[in-house]
């Protein structure tokens, strides 16, 4: 590159960012800061921006936000956070700064919107998060009042996985043989960390475990070896690589088990999409009530929109959190955070997820827990509180 | 030692800067802070990077394992011990680990020693999350009352007692002893320095500073993970902001972490879908027109001044 030319890309570059972004005055901004780059990329792709693009899509399409009798548009400014807490944290204090943003929403997955917490609590912003999974939920919210919880505690995930196997042993179908296998990372752990003592207090008997590195590619020695030990179900917390991996390595070794149950990403559309057939009866973490019509016409919404399917666990949470937002906005007729706020506490919401209204935590205790694929679609089995769960199928083999 | 006066004048100059660097969270800008904290994090990163790099000429890519075994003391003391308490702690296993692997790998030279510690941060991650693996972890948290003016304040203390250190360190034996190892290792063994315990110093003490980095960071991030603790992008940035400054004098980093955060903040706002395509022709950029950083354009250009003078 020519030293000119240099100084000509800089000099652009520092115009357009002294030009900065201007908008019509009545539009009403809206911040948007999540990853499109970094380990966390994929799964914001699919559950995070499709959301805030078919939302403001329809809000505009119908004339805006009604604020106080004035429609007004939606603006949204958004930005790549990279996956990097620090960013989220830097990006946050510049839409509300720089960018006079009317709105800022949440952030995605458990990480990045706890690190922003303390900003969006400083800037009286609520901050309904809809990916972030803990069981920290009564420290931060009561550290951070302006903080919501829409996804659940981390150790019902766990907890409830565990349930669906006793109630299927109660019932005669499956025997006490259980092979646990864990991803070595955060979550994964985590949820090891729960689901192991609930399988043994339970009375199962763990007849294999191992775990394996985040990014492991080959994952065809955790397979054999779990098929060598002759389990009657397979429980994999697992994220969305290993979860494809393991699935992949179940049909190729043809694992005989009559319950079969990875974690995140099972509940994806392109998990589906991938197994086809085979993916009938099996489990894993989240759900919804794909019976319900308010979430069908989303999904139909959804995919006209974004040419993709909503996933089957936290897609809809996201556009629910959008929907709590415009409600609250709307009837107290102001872009005053705190009123805001303080109506999201207060009251109950219709949501594509079905009611929603938050406890003295501001978290919403009724939420989907375990999920299984059931004619091509995954389908809630085990929920705290939501209605339309269907009874779980056994799984027969991979074709 | 004995002072000169331009010492004085030095340390003053320098004393009245970071007091004017404190000032900045009195604007009450919470965007300013958080550049700041951003700034003050890299600034002392980089400077104590340099401290060990810059004279040895070892490229160190270990920054990232230290800084996340200060985040994770913080992570998993924090319930039981205070947090004041745990910053020390912090530097003394970050500094621990900084000897002991200083030990064992520099002997090792050049390109050797950069992969070593690439992998250094992985092998750490890896050896946090077996470690929770076996423990059944769920989950670190670090919920203090700590705000970002707090943080930026902590590090700009950091920072005087890193540039503190390094000026010493400068006008003392280790410092001839470094930078002759610099010129040539051979050399230096041969008139009588112990090369590898001066090595291992200076490796112990950037070690330790981004350990306590780490567990002053931690309050920041609340959750900690090890994707985001123990990331590799961490050591680069410090490396290329070390450069873009510039290693041969102790202020070279300082000036090349301030545009260099600014340039990022300027990338990321303005263009959040090609931010590491832009980064990327930035590190071109910056390594094609300015090969010694910002202290050999500032040397090139003195030198370039006093000819003109010499010829008039």
């Amino acid at each position: 590159m020519k030293r000119r030319t240099f100084f000509k890309v800089t000099t652009t570059l520092a115009a357009t960012l002294v030009a900065g972004t201007v908008f019509a005055q009545d539009n009403i901004v809206v911040g948007a800061v999540a990853p499109k780059t970094g380990p966390l990329a994929g799964g914001a792709a699919v559950t995070h921006w499709p959301n805030i693009a078919l939302w403001v899509e329809e809000v505009n399409a119908r004339g805006g936000l009604n604020v106080g009798g004035e429609q007004r548009l939606l603006e949204v400014i958004e930005y790549d956070d990279q996956t990097n807490p620090a960013e989220t944290i830097k990006a946050v204090q510049r839409l509300a700064t720089q960018d006079d943003a009317d709105i800022i929403l949440a952030p995605y997955s458990t990480g990045l919107n706890i690190a922003a917490a303390p900003i969006f609590d400083r800037l009286g912003f609520p901050q309904i998060t809809s990916s972030a999974a803990t069981d920290q939920i009564g420290e931060l919210s009561g550290q951070f009042n302006d903080m919501f919880f829409l996804l659940g505690r981390s150790s019902d995930l766990a907890e409830d996985a565990v349930e669906v196997l006793s109630d299927l042993r109660e019932a005669g179908e499956i025997g006490n043989r259980v092979a646990m296998v864990n991803v070595a990372d955060a979550f994964g752990i985590e949820l090891m960390a729960v689901g192991k003592p609930a399988l043994e207090e339970a009375g199962f008997e763990l007849v294999y475990e191992t775990s394996y590195p985040l990014g492991t590619q080959d994952l065809s020695p955790v397979m054999k070896a779990a098929k060598a030990a002759d389990p009657d179900a397979f429980v994999a917390w697992s994220y969305p690589p290993d979860t494809f991996g393991l699935t992949e390595q179940a049909m190729i070794e043809e694992l005989d088990v009559k319950a079969f149950y990875t974690a995140v990403a099972t509940a994806f559309p392109s998990y589906g999409g991938r197994f086809g057939a085979a993916a009938e009866g099996v489990m894993g973490i989240g759900g919804v009530n794909t019976a319900s019509p308010e979430f069908q016409d989303y999904a139909a919404r959804h995919e006209a929109a974004t040419g993709s399917k909503p996933d089957y666990w936290a897609s809809g949470m996201m556009y629910a959190s959008l929907q709590i937002l415009e409600e609250a906005i709307e009837t107290t007729g102001t872009l005053d955070m705190a009123e805001v706020t303080q109506f999201i506490k207060e009251n109950s919401f219709e949501t594509v997820m079905g009611t929603i209204e938050f406890d003295d935590m501001n978290s919403n205790t009724a939420y989907w827990t375990v999920g299984q694929w059931q004619d091509g679609e995954f389908k809630g089995i085990k929920e705290t509180g939501r209605e339309g769960a269907v009874e779980p199928i056994l799984k027969s083999g991979w074709e | 030692m004995n002072m000169k006066k331009g010492d004085w004048k030095n340390l003053g100059w320098g004393a009245a800067l970071l007091a004017f660097a404190a000032l900045l969270p009195l604007t009450g800008d919470g965007y300013l802070i958080s550049l700041g904290v951003s700034i003050a994090m890299y600034v002392v990163l980089a400077t104590s990077w340099a401290l060990f790099s810059g004279p040895t000429h070892y490229i160190s890519l270990a920054t990232a394992a230290f800084f996340g075994v200060g985040t994770y003391v913080m992570g998993s003391g924090i319930e039981y011990i205070s947090y004041w308490a745990l910053l020390p702690i912090a530097g003394l296993i970050g500094g621990l680990i900084a000897a002991l692997v200083g030990l064992a790998t520099l002997r090792l030279s050049g390109v050797y020693f950069v992969i070593f510690t690439l992998g250094l941060a992985e092998m750490t991650r890896q050896a946090v999350t077996w470690y929770q693996n076996q423990t059944g972890h769920k989950g670190t948290y670090v919920l203090t009352d700590l705000t970002d003016p707090d943080i930026y304040w902590q590090l700009l203390v950091l920072a005087g007692l890193v540039f503190l250190l390094g000026w010493a360190i400068g006008r003392s034996k280790l410092g001839f002893a470094l930078r002759i190892i610099g010129d040539d290792e051979d050399v230096a063994r041969h008139v009588g320095i112990n090369t590898a315990l001066s090595k291992v110093a200076l490796f112990v003490v950037s070690g330790a500073t981004a350990a306590i980095v780490g567990a002053m960071i931690a309050p920041r991030f609340i959750y900690i993970e090890p994707a985001t603790a123990f990331t590799p992008m961490l050591s680069f940035q410090v490396v290329i902001m070390a450069l873009l400054g510039g290693t041969g004098r102790l202020w070279g980093p300082l000036v090349g972490v301030i545009p260099f955060t600014l340039l990022w903040e300027a990338i990321s706002s303005s263009f959040p879908n090609q931010t590491t395509l832009l980064l990327g022709l930035s590190f071109l950029a910056i390594v094609y027109l300015l090969p010694g950083g910002f202290v050999g354009l500032y040397d090139r250009l003195k030198g370039r001044a006093a000819r003109r003078s010499a010829m008039a």
